[in-house]
């Protein structure tokens, strides 16, 4: 399946699970009552792509039934149709992901990057293309639905319409659960806005219609499942699959990187995996949102939002692959800011989906895609000239440091050394998993090699990230502003 | 750092123009392909595998070598490399083999070949004045031309979609074009005369090289008031205009003459046996002739003045390529068309006779001969259009006038291009791809002539024979047939 920029016989065989998944879920949602979508039953075999997204995915799915049912009942006939495979069927799954794409994530795009303050036309105009030409959103392409909803409520939270924002965001939740990543910065940023505005008065208001809004959104597209006390466990049972595990399959996760070295899956009990990442997350993320609940920016806000992303990402449990899209979005919406390390970030995201790619055979689009972006980014924002410990937002950082260690100047330099290096891995890697063979004893060898040096990546990335956090200060804008 | 920095970022627009649409291109590769595709690999096969001698003869599969000799030299210099991504291929016996490998070959080599065209437009942009235009660069002129001829969308879905080998063909054009702007004549004439031999399709516009290099070059100078001087003619000149011709020639038809089958390759380069329209009709004065006629029978047959027995059984809306009658109207036949044609061209060959207007003019002329060609050609493919639309690029930049007519005449021309994707996933390709390119043209080319230096009023005298043909050209697009049997790409010659 594709997004307009990508082209359709690009992504040759859109991988038989996902497109199968889809179409599953519109024969499920047209044929059977909304009762039993979520149960297993004679006519809904879960095991076979049960539906494990929240209530909102199934309602799209069953208005794109709807269309189905139009143009051709075929396919969606139930249990008849399954493996459902023709060229105009394809045609029409990639209309509606075009369609779900056009209406709501790219004007989300396109209006974020005009609301940027301080940039010429021609860069906003760059910044908006370079962010539509990411890799990771071309290739990976079910529907951004709800990267387009999250993305509204980013840019409503940012530019004051709270409600709105809040209520985009509770869709964006409502669609994939997979959101919730992004949930608490903000919430913090939204407690942040209401501490300031002072509890007493204005704030508390606000903070009476947040929960208002929030409250009412859910309940509306909870309806049908909030009648008995089983349907809402069932449906939060399909979404939080906790006998699930720790992780599955190779991921650039902590967890895996780690099992590497201790098989913590095997040694650990199951509940004790859960607390354990239950508290690494949190730990990993709680500097920055209580930075944001006491000093709520927008710039705060966005940068906050890829450091909770990442935390997630990596910390916590039953993470896909995918789930790092959903920390590549925020790291666009700083790519103004921080053009190098952010592009950086980027590339490494798209290069820890590789094995992922390749299973689909999207080699060529890969390449494709990523050099074009990278042009595109090098071109636009001359990422190579803006190198330097200011435009790296680490001034601060480094002065704070150097009231330690004196000798301390030469950050960017081990900045610059760092990229070098990991494009030149991150190429060989490429190379090798594509044209060698893994050796017989380790057939995952080479998949697991990138998990782990995206792993270490990001790593690096998320102690990166929070060190602009927490160094952001007042008194650092102001010099800005003075200088 | 900063020194990978410049290079990258610094104000090489061009390179960064050419890598991306390079990059677009390799997207395309797994898209559907027509039968040109299996044409060329037939052709590879035929070069490598057979002798010289054997090349025009050769018919096991039915698309035969109908190209000129240089192409044939060409199909067989690719061959050397097909060789090291699957011998299969190039085995005559092989009809319809596609392997990925063959896949890849073949596209990249409709790349790789491309950067002929990528060189060509280089030097016709060096060819644009581009001092009245404003200071950013995506309002220069020539920044512009890059754009509306390396994105062509045209181009790209005929070359990389459809599959065939246009890119270094037109970059030739387009070179022998710069050339001849550049005042570099003889290097002109050759450029062209080695088209010639590649391609013979562009015979078409062959009159205007002809007639301008005669005027404007064997004659050295001009009277005051801009007429001919008939004593300044240079034997030199032309004697040496003729050499290159002959010599390019004798390279190409040499070898065939030498072993007598110069009528055998006559014969295959000019099928006449193939009818008045292709299978799809290009949307050209014929097309609206046999609707008429089709038109006119039926009404015929209604008002029941024409003979039911008495009506050819095959038609024209049937989707075979063939000879045959028409029912109501005069048949056609090629001399027909070649003096329909000519009466088209004779205003504009006049023109760059009589009244000389350098380059420009000739460039005009160019895009007339190819315009009245494609209109009243015999059995003429719609890709022939962008004959005329590849060339008029480099006008439009240069007059409102130009560019308006270029508007018009190049989102009709890729309109009339859709037909040839006609599977469902090339869908959401073609009309994006097609509403980018229209968008930015209509865009970049009205900001450019919206900058006060350069309001003119309508270039009357030139402008007046493309706005002639204009309005014939526009109803094309309804005369389309279109039945369950047509046969897309190339043309076949079926019995009747």
């Amino acid at each position: 399946m594709l997004n307009p920029l990508s082209h359709p016989g690009a992504g040759k065989p859109p991988m038989f699970g996902d497109y199968e998944a889809q179409r599953h879920w519109q024969e499920i949602t047209f044929n059977l009552p909304i009762k039993q979508w979520y149960f297993n039953s004679s006519d809904n075999n879960l095991q076979y792509w049960g539906l494990d997204y929240p209530p909102l995915t199934a309602y799209h799915s069953l208005l794109c039934a709807y269309v189905a049912k139009f143009i051709n009942p075929d396919w969606i006939a139930l249990h008849t149709s399954r493996g459902y495979e023709s060229q105009a069927h394809k045609l029409f799954m990639r209309t509606t992901v075009l369609i779900a794409d056009l209406l709501i994530y790219i004007p989300a795009v396109v209006l974020y990057c005009c609301c940027l303050k301080e940039i010429s036309t021609k860069k906003k105009v760059a910044n908006a293309l370079c962010i539509l030409l990411y890799p990771g959103l071309i290739l990976i392409d079910y529907g951004h639905f709800h990267l387009g909803f999250a993305l509204w409520g980013v840019l409503g939270v940012s530019c004051d319409w709270d409600l709105l924002g809040s209520l985009a965001f509770c869709l964006a939740i409502n669609y994939k659960q997979m959101e919730l990543y992004h949930s608490l910065p903000f919430f913090c940023f939204l407690l942040g806005k209401c501490f300031k505005k002072g509890l007493k008065g204005k704030g508390f208001v606000l903070l009476i219609k947040l929960a208002c809004t929030v409250v009412a959104s859910f309940i509306l597209c909870w309806l049908p499942f909030c009648t008995e006390r089983e349907q809402t466990l069932q449906v939060l049972r399909r979404l939080f699959p906790v006998d699930r595990g720790l992780f599955e399959d190779k991921v650039a996760n902590i967890w895996c990187s780690f099992s590497i070295f201790l098989k913590i899956k095997e040694i650990l009990p199951h509940h004790f995996q859960i607390i354990i990442s239950f508290c690494f997350t949190f730990l990993s993320l709680l500097p920055a949102c209580v930075k944001l609940t006491l000093q709520p920016s927008s710039k705060g806000f966005r940068f906050t939002l890829v450091s909770c992303a990442l935390s997630f990402f990596l910390f916590s449990f039953q993470v896909h692959e995918k789930s790092i899209l959903l920390v590549s979005l925020p790291v666009c919406l700083v790519l103004s800011e921080i053009p190098f390390m952010s592009t950086w970030f980027l590339l490494v995201s798209t290069f820890s989906m590789l094995p992922l790619l390749l299973k689909d055979e999207l080699l060529m689009p890969l390449v494709v895609t990523t050099i074009a972006f990278f042009i595109a980014c090098a071109t636009s924002f001359s990422i190579f000239e803006k190198t330097s410990e200011e435009e790296l937002q680490l001034k601060s950082f480094s002065l704070s440091v150097r009231k330690y260690l004196p000798c301390f100047t030469f950050l960017s330099r081990i900045i610059q050394y760092l990229f070098l290096i990991s494009v030149i891995t991150m190429v060989l890697l490429t190379l090798i998993t594509v044209t060698l063979d893994p050796p017989q004893k380790l057939p995952d060898l080479f998949s697991v090699l990138v998990c782990f040096v995206s792993c270490l990546h990001f790593l690096f990335f998320l102690v990166y990230f929070n060190i602009i956090i927490m160094w952001d200060s007042k008194s650092g804008r102001n010099q800005k502003k003075i200088n | 750092m900063a020194a990978l920095g410049i290079a990258m970022g610094g104000g090489n627009w061009f390179s960064a123009l050419a890598l991306g649409v390079t990059l677009l291109k390799c997207l395309l590769i797994p898209t559907y392909h027509s039968t040109d595709f299996e044409v060329h690999r037939n052709w590879l096969a035929i070069t490598h595998s057979l002798p010289v001698s054997q090349w025009y003869y050769e018919a096991t599969s039915e698309w035969t070598l109908d190209y000129p000799p240089f192409f044939a030299w060409f199909e067989y210099a690719l061959s050397h490399v097909a060789k090291y991504f699957d011998q299969e291929m190039l085995n005559v016996r092989n009809l319809n083999y596609s392997s990925s490998r063959t896949l890849l070959f073949q596209r990249f080599s409709v790349i790789f070949t491309d950067a002929l065209f990528v060189y060509a437009v280089h030097e016709c942009c060096k060819c644009i004045d581009g001092k009245k235009a404003g200071k950013e660069l995506t309002e220069k002129p020539k920044f512009i031309l890059s754009v509306l001829l390396l994105w062509n969308f045209g181009l790209l879905i005929v070359d990389h979609i459809h599959f065939q080998y246009n890119g270094f063909l037109f970059g030739l054009m387009l070179l022998s074009i710069a050339r001849l702007f550049q005042k570099r004549h003889m290097e002109g004439a050759f450029l062209f005369a080695v088209l010639l031999h590649f391609k013979h399709i562009y015979l078409y516009v062959a009159p205007a090289y002809g007639v301008y290099l005669l005027r404007s070059y064997c004659f050295t100078a001009n009277k005051p008031d801009g007429s001919i001087r008939w004593n300044s003619f240079s034997f030199v000149r032309v004697i040496s205009l003729g050499l290159i011709v002959f010599l390019v020639s004798a390279l190409s038809l040499g070898p065939f003459l030498a072993l007598n089958q110069l009528p055998q390759v006559l014969s295959r380069l000019f099928p006449f046996k193939r009818g008045l329209c292709h299978a799809y009709w290009a949307p050209n004065f014929w097309a609206l002739y046999n609707a008429l006629d089709k038109v006119l029978s039926i009404i015929g047959l209604e008002l029941k003045l024409l003979d039911p027995n008495k009506i050819p059984k095959a038609s024209m809306t049937s989707g075979l390529v063939q000879q045959f009658q028409h029912t109501v109207l005069p048949s056609v036949t090629p001399l027909a068309t070649l003096i329909c044609t000519l009466i088209a061209i004779l205003p504009s060959v006049f023109c760059l006779w009589f009244k000389p207007q350098g380059p420009r003019g000739f460039l005009r002329c160019l895009i007339l001969c190819a315009l009245s060609s494609f209109l009243f050609g015999w059995h003429v493919h719609e890709k022939a259009i962008l004959l005329a639309v590849l060339p008029m690029s480099l006008l439009s930049v240069g007059k409102a006038g130009d560019a308006s007519i270029f508007l018009i005449l190049t989102t009709t021309g890729h309109y009339s291009l859709f037909p040839l994707l006609f599977t469902a996933p090339e869908l959401p390709t073609k009309i994006l791809l097609m509403l980018l390119f229209t968008t930015y043209s209509i865009s970049s080319l009205k900001t450019l002539f919206s900058v006060p230096s350069f309001k003119k009023i309508k270039e009357k005298k030139d402008g007046r024979d493309l706005v002639l043909l204009l309005p014939v050209s526009l109803p094309k697009q309804g005369g389309r047939a279109r039945t369950s049997r047509e046969l897309p790409g190339r043309c076949t010659a079926f019995p009747a």
